[in-house]
């Protein structure tokens, strides 16, 4: 995705041979489709590329509708929003819904949650990853390799549903844990209600998620480094540890800062459908962060301004925050999520 | 030096691993199990709950008061659950939505995804700088939640089906792949098609598509996926009509907040609480459901991978 955006530059330069002979034979007589620098006018250029167009449409359309559309309804924030009036005719607001936020003590609390819980995954889990590719590196039979990679990687792909699922079946009140506790006399435990640990519980189900997940961009940093490299530094009678210091790791740099970016980026959205999904069974004081406030006091209680603008302060924010760590990644003479 | 003179020494007692390469020293008997004994917890831990919960849905009634719960060591073995779950009642209608669900969206957005993607491949065609960033620009800036939810519901989409697939069935990302394999498609062919007097879709189904089968199969599956864990979605649009529900949205129901299941005996009152929800048995068969089409079909997603997407993701 970085260097997506970051190589779209160059594509304009990339004109290959064939597609030159291509333009000029389609474009008729070369001297009337092209204009003054020699360049094709843009009308020969559309009916040559026309089709081509016309395949973006329905994608596009679907962004106008369901992305560009909503980026529009961001007004509603301003508005006092009634769903019999529809966005275009209902009551202007002002800032008003925007002071009632700053004002409640609910939206402050769950901006605490939101960075309580993103700072406690950053800890906890962003190293993690790294430790296993690290690990996974040194194994040395790559059908083993390979397949435990394999398993930890599966989990990605569970819903969020499956994964709280399966943790109240292992850890909940009513789950393999305490059956256990239960039948040794040992009281209970329950994890999945406390919102005292909360935090701790949402952070390692986020590692039995991802990161296995996370374990890949890692690991292809690792495949790139020079082996020769470790080769000349065993020779000069560096051991293990420093070959991992004074190589592996500055190999991994530019791909440890650019994920740690993203997460800067991202520190205001920590798990939407996990903690929705959590809510219930540990109460809404522990699980509410940004993106549920948005979701319940907008729709829940049908204030769709109220959330909206909740909504807008959050995007806000996120925009500064991907700024503000890109500039930090910058300063560390990284290329980070785009280039300076 | 010394690592080449230190296999010797220890060599005599272990041989020496073909795969290690020969400047590295072979590690001590106490990192060599710390290795192993760290990897095989992750594996476990990632397995073991998996494992108990197929054990389970797999397990006689008997077996599972024996057990107190959660069954680990096989007892007594029977598919009631699955056949009562699959006979009739609100998981067997789960299913085919969700089937019906991940079929339909899948198709939808792998025809606009591939499109798209190709219409974008040519680096010198008209206009693709400005449509990319219409693309590019919805990665990072989106209206949030809410007014999302108004565009939908002002369309008519609230209760409807295609609220759980329209309004997701475009993912940039996935274009994004797809356009960097589709550009580097050897332009001799794509040249050698026009030549024959093939044309843009032409060359698209003829040349492009099956010189990038690997990453087809890959976004396709990323697509399959994203439908089948479809959740929230109905949380927003369909929260109330459990008839229309799919199946990651009855597990939350009926397993994960223990809602009563309609259709089962013990369906007493009360909202949740352990006598009155679905046998151990049958809710965890719908989470074998739920998670058995991944596990199906992620070996596939694996071999293709590391071609597909990696080089994608990386190369940009």
């Amino acid at each position: 995705m970085a260097s997506t955006v970051a190589e779209q530059g160059e594509d304009e330069q990339g004109r290959s041979p064939q597609q030159q002979r291509h333009a000029g034979a389609e474009g008729g007589a070369e001297a009337t489709g092209r204009g003054k620098a020699g360049k094709l006018t843009w009308r020969i250029r559309l009916r040559r590329d026309k089709s081509l167009i016309l395949m973006t449409l329905p994608a596009v359309a679907l962004l106008l509708v369901f992305n560009y559309l909503p980026m529009v309804g961001t007004i509603t924030a301003f508005q006092y929003y009634d769903p019999l009036d529809g966005i275009g005719n209902s009551e202007w607001a002002g800032l008003a819904n925007f002071r009632q936020l700053f004002g409640d003590p609910l939206f402050w609390h769950a901006m605490e949650n939101t960075l309580y819980i993103s700072a406690v995954q950053l800890v906890l889990f962003f190293p993690i990853p790294i430790l296993l590719a690290l690990l996974l590196n040194s194994v040395l039979n790559s059908r083993i390799r390979s397949v435990i990679q394999a398993i930890t990687f599966l989990p990605h792909f569970y819903s969020w549903v499956l994964v709280v699922t399966l943790f109240q079946q292992m850890i909940g009140g009513a789950g393999l844990l305490n059956q256990f506790l239960r039948q040794h006399d040992a009281g209970t435990w329950d994890f999945m209600t406390n919102p005292h640990t909360f935090s701790l519980l949402v952070t390692s189900q986020v590692v039995w998620k991802d990161a296995g997940w996370g374990i890949i961009v890692f690991l292809a940093a690792l495949s790139a480094i020079d082996q020769n490299l470790y080769e000349a530094a065993a020779s000069d009678g560096a051991g293990r540890w420093r070959r991992m210091w004074h190589i592996t790791l500055p190999g991994m740099r530019s791909v440890i800062v650019l994920m740690l970016v993203l997460r800067l980026g991202n520190a205001l959205s920590v798990g939407f459908e996990q903690l929705l999904i959590q809510r219930y069974a540990v109460g809404h004081d522990a699980a509410d962060v940004l993106d549920t406030f948005s979701f319940y006091y907008g729709i829940g209680t049908q204030n769709y301004s109220y959330g909206a603008a909740a909504g807008i302060f959050k995007s806000v924010i996120s925009l500064l925050l991907i700024w503000g760590a890109n500039k930090l990644a910058h300063r560390f003479g990284e290329d980070g999520l785009y280039r300076k | 030096m010394t690592a080449l003179t230190a296999p010797s020494a220890r060599g005599r007692s272990r041989p020496r691993n073909p795969n290690r390469p020969a400047w590295e020293e072979p590690p001590s008997a106490v990192g060599q199990s710390a290795k192993g004994l760290t990897l095989g917890t992750v594996v476990l831990l990632i397995v073991f709950p998996v494992y108990c919960v197929v054990l389970t849905s797999i397990s006689t009634p008997g077996a599972i008061n024996r057990a107190g719960g959660l069954v680990i060591v096989p007892d007594g073995i029977t598919l009631d659950a699955y056949t009562t779950m699959l006979s009739d009642g609100p998981v067997r209608r789960a299913l085919v939505v969700t089937f019906a669900i991940t079929a339909v969206g899948t198709a939808i957005s792998m025809v606009v995804s591939v499109l798209c993607a190709y219409g974008l491949s040519r680096s010198r065609s008209l206009g693709h700088r400005f449509l990319l960033l219409v693309l590019v620009v919805t990665m990072f800036v989106n209206g949030g939640l809410i007014p999302t939810f108004l565009v939908v519901s002002e369309l008519g989409g609230y209760g409807k089906y295609w609220s759980l697939i329209l309004p997701s069935a475009v993912s940039v990302f996935n274009i994004l792949v797809l356009r960097s394999f589709y550009s580097s498609t050897a332009a001799e062919l794509i040249d050698a098609a026009r030549m024959d007097g093939a044309n843009e879709w032409r060359i698209l189904w003829s040349v492009v598509l099956p010189t990038s089968r690997a990453v087809t199969a890959v976004i396709t599956l990323f697509y399959a996926v994203g439908y089948w864990n479809t959740f929230f979605n109905v949380m927003l649009y369909l929260p109330t009509d459990s008839q229309k529900w799919p199946l990651q949205y009855v597990l939350y129901e009926y397993v994960n907040l223990g809602m009563n299941m309609p259709g089962q005996v013990n369906s007493g009152f009360g909202v949740s609480g352990h006598s009155q929800t679905a046998p151990l048995s049958l809710q965890m068969a719908v989470v074998v459901l739920t998670l058995l089409p991944i596990a199906v079909v992620f070996p596939f997603m694996q071999k293709h991978f590391a071609k597909g997407m990696l080089t994608g993701a990386i190369k940009g």
